[in-house]
């Protein structure tokens, strides 16, 4: 059975062009980049090089960019950086109430250690108050941060506004743009962006690899010392490889963003209007303002690792935000946060699409899809007369 | 998918067995998990004091349906006091195992079972052990619970 993977925003597969450009860097230009010799200069070379690709696709200087093992790490070291380095400022954080793990957890952490955190509520849609974010920051303030695009409902956030208003406070703007870096047009300078992380795997590049944009003056403490890589905020020896692929799948989604963006908004619409007409079914996010490639729904009455799974014996690759999915037995917070109930974020399905998506994909999802609800209804004590 | 599920397990998922419900049952099992929020109907006819029908509805992952469908399996045609003394391990076993978090589903098996034969007893006052009164008891109130955080579904 052919399958069909359609959860491009959990990973990508490796684009051939990129993994064809990072093999000589395994075996033939291996040399540590630290190393005064040939063998270390021509490592060295080659990831400063990879530094001005990256930067140039968020308008940042070289020098700003920070390469970490993760989208994850660059989250953490964002504001455990930022939390360490400023306590004579304060101990106050403001983040979003739709924010990826990887922020939320560590947030949660600090405050276990002694900081404050305020939480901002978003609208239906997803999108951040930004009255209530002003009102949120303190004279004690160190960081503000939210997510850029979300994984999960793709609402793309007011992120030029947010920036605004932190540059107004003095406060710095952290922005976790794992999912829309790559995906949409990003400038750090317009965006009053002090800091921005992304992750390789999700852009067609190796897992293993992310990084973190510091604006210059940004104070930050390096979570891992040694020996003073990465402008002293990020010690080890550096993943050559995985970053010359990093940098290539970065060149490739800044060749290819504009006409991506077109056909993958065509495609996500087309699906988004023909899963609709499933009974007692819903869009989550915003319908417009949402990431080219993702959609996120809710179907009444049966619940998502379910119907994920029906999906998967038919060849078709999603995921769900569904309590049944997670390791802590809670749905989804983000759905929770849109004002979603219970059953509503047990019963949700994330579609992600990619650049290998066709129209046929959608077309075998929208026939398998119907059917599988469906199916998961029957077997559903909620047909309305639950009593 | 395989890492997770046991074959058995996703075989009664593809296809429950007695799936559905009766229209004039002897007992109704209705039960609610109010960690994950998994819901499970249990309906029941008696006969001789044996299980002669049973069919099942739940609104849960693919553990809390193979349970479901598996449990009917182990207990039709059994005698009810063969029917209460199926436990969740024993549910859990018969489909070959089921990860330690999805364990709580196989309870809910169980429990909807219990329940529907605590109501059929109640409904034709056949003598109810302190153990299943005990049982109900609790099961009222995490019905109650899941009933409340699952509002919308229960109008």
């Amino acid at each position: 059975m052919k399958r069909v993977y359609l959860d491009y925003a959990a990973t990508t597969p490796t684009d051939p062009r990129v993994v064809e450009v990072m093999k000589p860097y395994f075996s033939e230009v291996f040399g540590n980049a630290s190393s005064i010799h040939t063998e270390g200069q021509e490592a060295r070379s080659v990831i400063e090089e990879s530094r001005k690709k990256v930067a140039k696709l968020i308008n940042a200087d070289d020098t700003e960019i920070i390469f970490t093992s993760s989208g994850s790490e660059a989250n953490n070291l964002a504001l455990k950086g930022v939390a360490f380095a400023n306590k004579d400022k304060g101990k106050h954080i403001v983040i979003s109430a739709i924010e990826h793990h990887a922020v939320d957890e560590t947030v949660k952490w600090l405050k276990s250690t002694g900081y404050e955190v305020t939480i901002v509520p978003v609208d239906k849609h997803g999108l951040i108050d930004l009255d209530v974010l002003e009102k949120s920051i303190r004279d004690d303030t160190i960081i503000v941060s939210t997510i850029f695009a979300s994984n999960e409902i793709g609402t793309i956030e007011p992120v030029k506004e947010i920036g605004e208003i932190c540059k107004r406070r003095g406060v710095y703007f952290h922005t976790d743009a794992v999912q829309a870096f790559g995906k949409i047009p990003i400038d750090v300078k317009e965006m009053n962006v002090d800091m921005l992380s992304a992750s390789s795997h999700k852009i067609y590049g190796p897992k293993g690899v992310g990084m973190l944009f510091v604006k210059k003056g940004t104070k930050v403490t390096p979570l891992i010392h040694g020996g003073g890589h990465e402008f002293g905020l990020r010690s080890s020896t550096e993943n050559v490889a995985g970053i010359v692929g990093f940098a290539e799948a970065v060149e490739l989604r800044m060749d290819e963003m504009n006409e991506e963006v077109k056909r993958l908004t065509g495609l996500r619409d087309y699906l988004i209007e023909n899963v609709l007409k499933i009974k007692d079914s819903r869009l989550n996010g915003h319908p417009t303002k949402r990431l080219p490639n993702n959609a996120n729904f809710s179907f009444s009455f049966i619940e998502g690792e379910g119907l994920v799974t029906d999906l998967d014996f038919n060849g078709i690759a999603t995921s769900t935000g569904s309590a049944c999915s997670t390791k802590s037995l809670e749905p989804s917070h983000v759905l929770l946060a849109i004002g979603l109930k219970h059953e509503e974020a047990h019963g949700s399905l994330r579609v992600t699409l990619g650049k290998d998506t066709t129209k046929e994909d959608l077309d075998h999802i929208l026939e398998v899809l119907p059917k599988s609800v469906e199916k998961l209804r029957k077997i559903s004590p909620f047909k309305g007369d639950w009593k | 998918m395989s890492e997770m599920y046991t074959k058995k397990v996703l075989e009664h998922f593809k296809n429950p067995r007695n799936m559905g419900r009766i229209d004039d049952p002897d007992g109704v099992g209705k039960v609610g998990n109010i960690v994950c929020g998994d819901v499970m109907k249990l309906y029941i006819k008696v006969n001789d004091g044996k299980i002669a029908d049973i069919k099942f509805e739940t609104f849960g992952c693919v553990s809390a349906i193979s349970t479901s469908s598996i449990i009917t399996e182990m207990v039709k045609e059994k005698s009810l006091e063969e029917a209460l003394k199926i436990s969740r391990n024993d549910v859990a076993d018969s489909l070959g195992g089921l990860p330690p978090i999805k364990m709580h589903c196989s309870n809910l098996a169980a429990e909807a079972l219990h329940e529907a034969i605590y109501d059929y007893m109640k409904k034709n006052n056949v003598e109810i052990s302190e153990k299943l009164q005990r049982e109900h008891e609790r099961t009222v109130k995490h019905l109650d619970i899941a009933e409340h955080k699952h509002m919308e579904y229960f109008k």
